[in-house]
């Protein structure tokens, strides 16, 4: 997989998208601030429509999948997957809206597609119970396993505080441009689970985050360079408490709400309000917040709210 | 019928036979629907057995028709269904390659003495109560030993090549899995027993069928009064002996033109190697069969009848060592379980230990690995018999797999509400294991992964909140013992139910009113 990626960067550089940098991925280019959007909105929030049709409406709004898409990229887009539970249920990201966000890509001219998860429960299952893979495949997309450690390779985080390396999946390291879709979660541990949280998903040992400050290792993470270069955050059905894996639809609010941002810190910030909570409150938000990763006061936000 | 035709009708069904159970037993993507099991499974002697003995239900009356077929045909289970026996041909055969150097045919003596007491002691410590002995020699468990522990890792690194090949190229139906090894104790038996019946076949072909294996002998007494047999044809043979040197069970006795039938196995060689068509299969003849009752060992009754008394009183004390698990405590391991935990569906650890004979196929069925070969967990007698290993994996909530799996009942099926609410252990919290007592970071790891928030986060010192386990409604499944990331000790761990018991359902309380309007 190495190979391969040296292939990409060296060989696909001089091709059709070669013009636009010297050397080096795409990744890099963006690493450390957010995307050129073109609009100036923080936040994109929507409400009241079904999870795709948000989408289509909120992106429109950040000026559609091209702003971040190019043509022949690689796109990686990363649901929350973890749990062998069926949509409807709120453990997992909304199947319906991943398979929008694929099409999406592939309009903005995206040459491939993925989609992975290192799951809790077993893999199989969770990609196949929660409509994930069929929505993928629906959308023309590669579902691409993470149950093995040979998948993952060692990265470092030279400023993390408490985590300076961590094994990430191949497809982070190869990918053009990384799209994370969470799923709004109260959760057990880091007490809301969002788009920080979610990258517990593209790594390989998460008991060592748990061992060592798994707050300050959630925001050591951001700090990685292979950043999502836009977050879009599934909060239709918010499982509000026995989260992350939910035991009944008793634990949802119908809340048939979506929100989109190139700052991860502030669409997390955005969720722990719907959630009912202070963004300061969530030791990760406000750790990540605190190294500068990205913003949490959201009333100093360029915020664009939208009704359907 | 004298046609050599038969023998080739039996070589390609075996392969057949041997070929479904290889995959049955190596199938780590779970190709096999629940539904495939109990078909391919039907006519399998020893679960078929057991599991009518258990449930009595006509979808394990598979042992009737192997009895029936038996006193119809002969040994044809032993050539034509047993994994085992088809698998020792292959070895046979790969001997014979070398110049017949290594093996050696021709007619031989029955082990009369062995092979009954063998069939004698495992049937009587059977009806006891003890199915340890069964559990070792059935061959059909011996079999998917084989395979799992031995070939399953080969047929691994295999996909595991072929996923990193065709990963190249973008391809990922073909994916990896990672390799993970039973506790080297558990290989012992089967390690054994590879080598035991791998030199026997290679050397002397169906010699572990007709010494050791119970089932065979037990086939061999009922096959003596079968209808169909091979016999001589007096007129034409020669006595050229060309029988006796193609025959596996080494059974043929040539020169006084008879053929042992405890011991045959319906192979057909004999036939096939036949150049006068003097051997042929067919309807027993009145006066041959008389002659052969007439043969029948008068001291075997005895030996029977002695070695019933013998059995009585050794059962008793290898049962009360094999059958209840004494607690394990050891000073050293803090997790401090006191009873091993046995799977969903068995109803408690001495019905379950009772019942297994170690066929491993629920350990590959199992999608989380949960399933794990024992030990030493549920006493030296249930050595390999699985037992939920929660450092392997964890129960997932929503499956039933090995339920749907079993062959001998000794998991019985369970409806997926049911196997919800069974609790086959219940989750024990260490706190001086804990992170959050001992780093005073947040963790809860457990309750993220648990299903029913048995385990559930309550406030401790500052912000921070620690786990607490409501028993009644925890269930077992060890997800929060697997999460657990201490180590080597974990926070949090399962202690098995010696009886399943029911557990509550969690309660659900409605939520307040969704928001209508953005909060920020």
């Amino acid at each position: 997989m190495k190979r391969r990626n040296f292939l990409r960067s060296s060989l696909g550089a001089g091709l059709a998208a070669g013009a636009y940098m010297s050397f080096g991925s795409y990744g890099k280019a963006f690493a450390g601030k957010p995307f050129p959007s073109g609009t100036n909105y923080d936040l994109i929030a929507v409400m009241g429509g079904e999870p795709a049709a948000m989408f289509d409406m909120g992106i429109q709004a950040m000026g559609g999948m091209g702003t971040f898409v190019r043509k022949g990229q690689k796109v990686l887009v990363k649901p929350n997957i973890g749990w062998d539970v069926v949509p409807g249920k709120g453990g997992n990201t909304n199947p319906a809206l991943v398979k929008r966000i694929i099409e999406h890509c592939y309009r903005a001219g995206a040459k491939e597609v993925y989609v992975f998860d290192n799951t809790c429960d077993n893999w199989i299952k969770c990609y196949n119970n929660s409509g994930i893979e069929q929505a993928v495949k629906d959308a023309g997309g590669k579902i691409v396993p993470g149950n093995s450690e040979s998948y993952y390779q060692e990265i470092s985080i030279p400023n993390g505080k408490k985590l300076t390396t961590a094994k990430v999946h191949e497809l982070v390291l190869e990918s053009d441009v990384f799209i994370n879709v969470p799923v709004l979660k109260h959760h057990s541990s880091a007490m809301m689970t969002g788009a920080l949280k979610n990258m517990m998903g593209v790594v390989w040992d998460r008991g060592y985050w748990h061992r060592n400050h798994l707050n300050q290792c959630i925001a050591d993470y951001a700090l990685y360079q292979k950043k999502p270069q836009l977050n879009v955050m599934d909060a239709y059905n918010v499982m509000m408490r026995n989260g992350p894996r939910g035991v009944s639809v008793a634990d949802l609010s119908n809340m048939k709400s979506l929100m989109i941002s190139t700052d991860w810190v502030a669409i997390d910030a955005a969720g722990a309000k719907m959630m009912g909570k202070e963004p300061s409150s969530i030791e990760h938000i406000a750790l990540a917040a605190g190294m500068g990763i990205g913003k949490m006061d959201l009333s100093t936000m360029n915020i664009h709210r939208m009704k359907m | 019928m004298k046609s050599s035709a038969l023998k080739h009708i039996r070589t390609v069904f075996a392969v057949l036979v041997l070929l479904l159970f290889t995959f049955l037993f190596i199938d780590f993507r779970g190709v096999l629907g629940d539904k495939a099991f109990g078909p391919i499974l039907y006519l399998q002697f020893v679960p078929s057995f057991l599991k009518f003995a258990i449930a009595g239900v006509v979808a394990s009356t598979g042992f009737i028709a192997v009895l029936v077929l038996t006193v119809l045909t002969g040994r044809t289970y032993c050539s034509f269904l047993c994994p085992l026996g088809i698998m020792q041909d292959g070895i046979s055969r790969i001997g014979g390659l070398f110049k017949r150097r290594f093996r050696k045919y021709g007619y031989k003596k029955p082990y009369t003495i062995l092979r009954y007491f063998i069939l004698v002691m495992t049937a009587g410590i059977l009806a006891l109560g003890g199915v340890y002995v069964l559990t070792i020699l059935d061959p059909y468990s011996t079999f998917g030993r084989f395979i799992t522990y031995f070939a399953q890792p080969v047929a691994l690194v295999i996909n595991n090549l072929l996923a990193s090949v065709l990963g190249k190229f973008d391809i990922y139906s073909v994916y990896r899995v990672d390799i993970k090894p039973y506790e080297l104790a558990a290989y012992i038996v089967p390690a054994a027993f590879l080598s035991l019946v791998g030199i026997l076949s290679f050397r002397y072909g169906r010699l572990y069928c007709n010494t050791v294996c119970p089932v065979g002998t037990l086939l061999g007494l009922l096959s003596k009064v079968s209808l169909f047999r091979i016999r001589f044809d007096e007129e034409k043979c020669t006595r050229c002996g060309r029988c006796a040197m193609a025959c596996k069970s080494s059974c043929i006795d040539f020169l006084n033109k008879k053929v042992d039938l405890s011991r045959c196995v319906n192979c057909f060689n004999c036939i096939d190697a036949c150049k006068e068509n003097g051997m042929s299969y067919g309807l027993v003849r009145l006066k041959q069969k008389s002659e052969d009752d007439a043969g029948t060992d008068a001291s075997r009754r005895g030996f029977i009848a002695g070695s019933i008394a013998l059995i009585a009183g050794g059962s008793q004390l290898l049962r009360a060592q094999g059958t209840t698990p004494s607690p394990t405590k050891d000073s050293t391991v803090k997790e401090d379980r006191l009873y091993p935990v046995s799977p969903p569906g068995s109803a408690g650890i001495s019905i379950f230990t009772s019942r297994c004979t170690a066929c491993t196929l629920c350990v590959n069925a199992c999608p989380t690995n949960v399933l794990q070969p024992s030990v030493s967990e549920y006493g030296f007698a249930g050595i390999m018999q699985p037992r939920m290993d929660f450092h392997s994996g964890f129960c997932n909530y929503d499956c039933t797999r090995c339920t749907d799996v079993c062959p001998t009942g000794a998991i019985m099926p369970l409806m997926i509400e049911a196997k919800k609410l069974t609790q086959i252990g219940k989750a024990v919290f260490n706190k001086e294991n804990c992170i959050v007592h001992t780093e005073k970071t947040a963790c809860g790891a457990c309750s993220e992964h648990c299903p029913t928030k048995a385990c559930h986060m309550v406030p401790y010192e500052g912000n921070l909140l620690i786990p607490e386990v409501k028993d009644e409604i925890c269930i077992g499944c060890g997800a929060c013992e697997y999460a657990c990331p201490t180590r080597p000790y974990r926070a949090i761990f399962v202690d098995g139910n010696p009886l399943h018991e029911a557990a509550s359902k969690p309660e659900t309380e409605e939520l307040q009113a969704v928001p209508s309007e953005f909060p920020f």
